[in-house]
């Protein structure tokens, strides 16, 4: 079992677009859904309130570690800290990062997220407990909106 | 009701230093001894290998720790056995944290080829 998330995704777009999506943080919160109060500086924390329906009551946080343009962009954040009544900030955080390779068709984005040995065993257990409780039906509805635009 | 509690259950609150325990081959060959049936003994367990049963009781321990060894005792003999739970609930929890970012990245894609 591996202690870490890596996706990769071929995007019709060149680096400079994919960077701009990702770094420029009126874009993020676009396709993230999150309302960002200020743009990323390396190694300032960012927050905003979410927007995605259900879930405007909380804020995301996230501390930018490396951005190297149209190369590397990384942040660290606490994945599903989505109860505002939970104090996340000692637990460890996991490291997210978008690394970016230009291709023949555009852009080749892998993503890593790492460092779940760190998250407490009964957060886990919680998150897993709130994606019961709605956050399931959230993802269907995220996913027909991508479909249908 | 009153029941036994096992020290494991008692240990709930503990954060499990799950992936430490399972980042060695030792244990990962134990683990997979002990996932492979039956309950076994120190002995039974350090039988056909090079350890020492004081370096398998260590081993077990740190198994046992992390939650997904537990000590159980048949008449006098104290045997240990997988426990599964800890390590659906980690896989369930980044599966849950993966199914997300695939639906974040899908959002991106659209976004930027958009």
């Amino acid at each position: 079992m591996s202690d870490r998330i890596e996706k990769r995704i071929e995007l019709q777009a060149s680096p400079a677009r994919v960077w701009r999506a990702l770094t420029d943080y009126k874009e993020f919160g676009q396709w993230f859904r999150v309302n960002l109060e200020g743009p990323f500086v390396p190694g300032q924390a960012v927050r905003g309130k979410i927007t995605h329906p259900g879930f405007e009551h909380v804020t995301w946080e996230a501390v930018v570690k490396k951005m190297e343009p149209e190369r590397l962009f990384s942040f660290t954040w606490h994945p599903y800290a989505v109860d505002p009544a939970q104090d996340y900030s000692k637990e460890t955080p996991t490291l997210v990062e978008f690394r970016l390779e230009k291709t023949a068709t555009g852009t080749r984005l892998l993503l890593t997220e790492s460092g779940f040995d760190k998250i407490p065993s009964d957060r886990r257990l919680e998150a897993f407990r709130m994606n019961d409780g709605g956050w399931t039906a959230q993802m269907k509805n995220i996913e027909a909106h991508v479909q249908d635009s | 009701m009153s029941r036994t509690r096992s020290p494991l259950l008692a240990k709930k609150h503990i954060h499990a230093p799950l992936f430490a325990a399972l980042g060695d081959e030792t244990r990962l060959s134990l683990l997979a001894e002990l996932c492979s049936g039956e309950p076994r003994s120190i002995a039974q367990l350090t039988k056909g290998t090079d350890l020492t049963r004081q370096a398998v009781t260590k081993h077990l321990r740190v198994l046992e720790n992390a939650g997904i060894v537990r000590s159980v005792y048949s008449g006098r003999e104290n045997l240990f056995e997988f426990e599964p739970k800890p390590i659906e609930e980690i896989k369930k929890y980044i599966d849950l944290v993966s199914d997300q970012w695939n639906h974040t990245l899908a959002r991106l894609k659209a976004f930027v080829e958009d």
